[in-house]
């Protein structure tokens, strides 16, 4: 799953998104340490290492329904995913069909591809 | 003809028609909304990505999961409420007529009024690119609806025309979905919405935002086979020499969102510059007990704005039915808000003279992003009444400031407010 | 079978021969190539009914168009369709213009224009126009010209012919035509058919017909016009405005619309491709600045949609309405303008050469003139817009909230007889897609409603026929079978 504790080798130029400041960070491994240089606060040091180490996404999407009273309910994952494993995720989600009745927050996928995190329903939603 | 008689009725049941029916109830006031679609929920519905509620709720929600809060509580509240209805008129003295297909036609007598329509986006004839006319051409918030309500895909490969938050969103969505993103392309120098899509959704997906470009012609009889791109300068004027053409199947148009005011200007109210209603600081239309509030007003960029306006209109729309409403109330006397340097517009248009005591809250947006601002609010005597400083703004991001004029030690003959957003005098001096 | 006549083309003058035609005991079909009847010059023009005075003595077109001005009253009662006569201005900026227009004046009196006046009072003339300019020095006053829709008209024209017996067929495109033993056999690429007589009213393709049975006498040159239209709301017009005409065209107008809308245009520009409707940067331009000088305040910020239309220009600048040598072949091309005025008096022209060529003219028992006013919500008091929909609920479900159109109005567009299939068609016939918001709202109801009445799944549905399909596909489609752009490779 998520290997916090291993650091990716190499450096890499972050834009951090926690305000519309939008620093560009600079992020590298030297030597098994992380320097990271060009932030102006902590929250933005504090994005930019997890965005180096293990940058991860919400994903929120449509899931399809049959009998619903809409043919597709959107959807969210309840923690965020690791970004290379997005695609794999949504082709998941793709071949899945769920049915109503669905309430807001109701699991529809659990343990997606395997990682810890739910897909879950983002809104409730009522037969056809 | 289904006759009613209600004390406050809301005219659309999204985000904003809904916190402020909920607000009506809550003071015991019989209210009824009226919904166009199939169901509550507005615009927010199909937009299914997350970064809504860190005001409103301190949680990052999705679109969906933010009104479907609001949907439980009115269902909660037994708030009465009616869907597939379109409202054809309203009337001066605010009886308002509406059709769905099991009532057939139906007239509301109400006692106010909260206008919530929302808005919609501009098109191409608006910003009258030239070209054929062939399938495939849509704007953002149609493709929305379709690849996410309606359940269908416009196209296969995409040029985005307009790199504001809406534009950048559905790059992701059909990314997403296993189309083709070729470009987002912007007009200006500067990518339009939040640089936390910029990177979540354009940089993630090696989408290009191509910026100081348009498009200037449009491929395909039939369908679209392709969009012609080219430089602009900063007169907005055609670089010649600089087109560039990029093969596509569809050409998603977000260029700017207008508020939706045909009723309210049947109505007779006075519609700003802007396209929103002239409103007072008790978001009252020129028409008495005609409120507005959320996109018809103005345009929004956080849904939790929106819900805080909406309770303020649905708190004055309660304050109007128990004090003001068939009373002979004297005429306003009015202090007009006027827009100074790099600021495009500012709500309310008005401000009552006997409201001086209370809080206004100003919003605005200015027309051109800056760093070290001072934002002033000067008198018609160019006296600045109130500063503060600020270090940043750009036109997509909407400001909010609260006052209470009558702490600034104000002229009581004062006849309008200006709001400007000016580079810091220190800036001159200054080295960086 | 063997047809009568065989018309090929569903424009305005094709549907006004075959309505003509409709009326005597015989049988009639209508060929077009696009998926809706007036898909081409018909769709986009200026919809003015002229009086008549513009063109020169020496043209037929002059004196059909003045006839046709006159059959208009009598075809409006029997067909009911969109038409005003609100009269228009020829507005002379210049002192020495007015001698131009007097001599128009006193020629237009001469062959039959009813009302036509020099008005130089400037007053007079701002209060029936108070945005015209003010640098007006005087203008030929036609109370006789009116506007139309020109497609609305069509449609009526259509829907009566078919009424009467008339067979329409779509989608047909012309591909070869042989005559042989007093028998006309037109194949196109769905099939073939056959008539005694042809009528060729192609428009902007009539040359290239004429070409298949080897009578290659004149050219039609296409000449593009663009429009610009503006929100009601932001302008409202009085009278039809002309500016003194060019050797070449009538100029730009500036011209209310009948829905209240205005609209300025057209330029006039000669290009190649018969199917360039593309509208250009330079057009506007041209549209934009030619409408100033007649309406200073042009309000450039309302501008709902731009747009350009195709005229039929031939070599001769007249009309070619010929018996031609080929027995049976009727030519009715080059119908540029005054054409859309001069429609029916041109259908009664081409009866005439049917009667020539031994056309048995036998008036049918059954014949139905009136072609009934289609039902429009909007034209509904309360009341009876009240019952209405008790009676039937699709009366009530709007879905077309810029120009207020219930899904029954779309379903009646649908049903009519040569009734819409595509996005545009509805477009056209009932107006969603037409107001402020240009198909926001309404598009996915309008699909749902032609997928459901045509019985056709939604990724079929075409915007004008043929490849031009709205949506490609369900959303999961692409996704099953490969997501095609992945996370950025770090």
């Amino acid at each position: 799953m998520m290997s916090e504790s291993k650091i990716p080798e190499g450096s890499k130029e972050i834009r951090c998104i926690v305000c519309p400041t939008g620093c560009l960070v600079h992020v590298e491994n030297v030597n098994g340490e992380l320097v990271i240089e060009g932030h102006s606060c902590n929250r933005g040091e504090e994005y930019a290492r997890e965005e180096f180490i293990a940058p991860k996404r919400i994903l929120t999407t449509t899931i399809r329904v049959e009998n619903g009273f809409l043919p597709l309910i959107p959807v969210r994952s309840n923690t965020p995913i690791p970004k290379e494993k997005l695609q794999e995720t949504l082709k998941e989600i793709a071949g899945t069909k769920v049915k109503a009745p669905i309430k807001m927050g109701d699991i529809l996928i659990k343990n997606v591809i395997g990682l810890d995190a739910n897909i879950i329903a983002s809104r409730d939603l009522i037969e056809a | 003809m289904n006759k009613y008689s209600v004390d406050v009725t809301v005219i659309g049941g999204g985000s904003a028609g809904l916190a402020a029916a909920i607000i009506v109830k809550k003071a015991n006031l019989n209210v009824l909304i009226l919904e166009r679609d199939k169901e509550l929920g507005g615009i927010t519905l199909q937009c299914i990505h997350n970064g809504f509620g860190l005001h409103e709720f301190k949680e990052e929600l999705t679109g969906p999961e933010y009104v479907q809060r609001f949907i439980n509580q009115a269902v909660e509240l037994d708030i009465a409420y009616k869907l597939d209805t379109m409202v054809i008129e309203i009337t001066s003295d605010k009886v308002i007529y509406a059709v769905n297909n099991k009532e057939g036609l139906i007239e509301i007598k109400t006692k106010a009024i909260i206008l919530a329509m929302g808005c919609r986006e501009k098109t191409r004839g608006a910003i009258n690119i030239p070209g054929f006319r062939p399938a495939g051409i849509y704007t953002a918030g149609q493709a929305q609806r379709f690849v996410n309500i309606e359940g269908y895909l416009p196209g296969r490969s995409y040029v985005i025309l307009g790199s504001g938050d809406i534009g950048m969103i559905i790059a992701r969505r059909l990314t997403w979905e296993g189309c083709q993103v070729k470009a987002v392309v912007e007009i200006q120098p500067y990518v339009s919405g939040l640089i936390r899509n910029e990177v979540q959704c354009l940089e993630d997906y090696g989408i290009p935002l191509i910026t100081s470009y348009t498009v200037t012609k449009i491929h395909g009889k039939d369908r679209v086979q392709g969009v012609t791109i080219s430089k602009v300068d900063r007169n907005f004027d055609r670089v010649i020499g600089s087109e560039k053409f990029i093969e596509c199947d569809t050409l998603l148009l977000s260029v700017g969102l207008i508020p939706e005011n045909e009723l309210t200007r049947e109505a007779g109210a006075e519609i700003s510059e802007m396209g929103g209603p002239v409103v007072d600081n008790n978001l009252e239309t020129t028409i008495e007990g005609v409120f507005a509030c959320g996109n018809v007003l103005q345009v929004h960029d956080l849904v939790d704005l929106v819900t805080a306006e909406a309770k303020r209109a649905g708190l004055n729309a309660v304050d109007y039915i128990k004090n003001r409403y068939d009373k002979k109330i004297e005429r306003k006397e009015i202090i007009k808000c006027i827009a100074g340097e790099n600021v495009n517009y500012v709500k309310p248009d008005l401000i009552n003279r006997s409201d001086l005591s209370k809080d206004v809250i100003f919003t605005f947006r200015v027309k051109r992003p800056d760093r070290r601002l001072l934002i002033q609010f000067k008198d018609d005597k160019n006296r600045i009444i109130y500063k503060r400083k600020r270090s940043y703004v750009i036109p997509s991001e909407m400001l909010e400031i609260k006052l209470n004029l009558n702490e600034f030690n104000i002229d009581s003959n004062i006849k309008s407010i200006e709001i400007e957003v000016i580079p810091r005098p220190e800036v001159l001096i200054e080295e960086d | 079978m063997i047809y009568d006549v065989i018309i090929i083309g569903g424009g305005v003058t094709g549907c006004s021969i075959a309505r003509t035609l409709s009326k005597y005991d015989l049988n009639i079909c209508v060929i077009e190539k696009e998926a809706e009847i007036a898909s081409g010059t018909t769709k986009a023009n200026s919809g003015v009914v002229h009086a008549g005075y513009a063109a020169q003595r020496e043209y037929i077109k002059r004196y059909l168009c003045i006839k046709g001005n006159k059959l208009y009253t009598q075809a409006v009662k029997e067909l009911n369709f969109p038409f005003e006569r609100i009269g228009s201005f020829v507005v002379a900026l210049e002192d020495n213009q007015i001698k131009e227009l007097e001599e128009e004046r006193k020629k237009g009196t001469e062959d039959g224009i009813p009302g036509l006046e020099l008005i130089l009072d400037k007053k007079k003339i701002k209060d029936m126009e108070p945005n015209l300019t003010d640098d007006v020095v005087g203008v030929l006053h036609a109370p006789s010209a009116g506007l139309v829709s020109p497609y609305e008209l069509t449609f009526a024209l259509a829907e009566n012919a078919a009424t009467n017996g008339v067979k329409f067929l779509r989608n047909h495109e012309v591909v070869k035509i042989k005559h042989q033993e007093y028998t006309f056999t037109v194949r196109t690429y769905q099939g073939e058919f056959q008539a005694s007589n042809l009528i060729n009213a192609a428009g902007l393709h009539a040359a290239r017909i004429s070409k298949m049975l080897g009578l290659d006498y004149f050219s039609i040159m296409p000449r593009k016009g663009e429009y610009v239209l503006f929100d009601r709301n932001a302008i409202h017009l009085n009278k039809i405005l002309f500016p003194m005409p060019t050797r070449v065209s009538k100029g730009i107008l500036v011209c209310p619309t009948l829905h209240g809308n205005t609209f300025a245009g057209p330029n006039a520009q000669n290009i190649t491709d018969r199917e360039d409707i593309s509208t250009t940067t330079a057009g506007l331009k041209d549209i934009l600045d030619g409408g100033r000088n007649l309406v200073p305040n042009l309000p450039l910020r309302s501008s709902i949609r731009n747009f350009a239309g195709l005229r039929a220009v031939p070599d001769t600048y007249d009309f070619i309405i010929d018996n031609t040598d080929i027995y049976g072949f009727i030519n009715v091309a080059g119908i540029l303008s005054p054409g859309l005025t001069a429609t029916f008096a041109i259908a009664e022209k081409v009866i005439e050469f049917l009667e020539l060529l031994g056309v048995e003219l036998n008036v049918r028992d059954d014949y139905n003139p009136i072609r009934p006013k289609p039902e429009r919500f909007k034209d509904f008091n309360k009341e009876d817009l009240d019952k209405k929909i008790q009676e039937d609920p699709r009366w009530g479900r709007i879905i077309c909230r810029c120009e207020t159109i219930p899904e029954m109005e779309i379903i009646n567009a649908i049903h009519a007889p040569v009734g819409a299939n595509t996005v545009d068609g509805i477009k056209f016939r009932c107006r969603p897609g037409m107001g402020r918001c240009q198909g926001g709202f309404c598009r996915p109801r309008v699909i749902e409603i032609l997928s459901r009445e045509l019985k056709k799944p939604y990724e079929e549905i075409t915007k004008r026929g043929e490849d031009t399909n709205i949506l490609i596909g369900r959303t999961k489609d692409i996704a099953l079978k490969e997501i095609s752009r992945g996370v950025s490779k770090e």
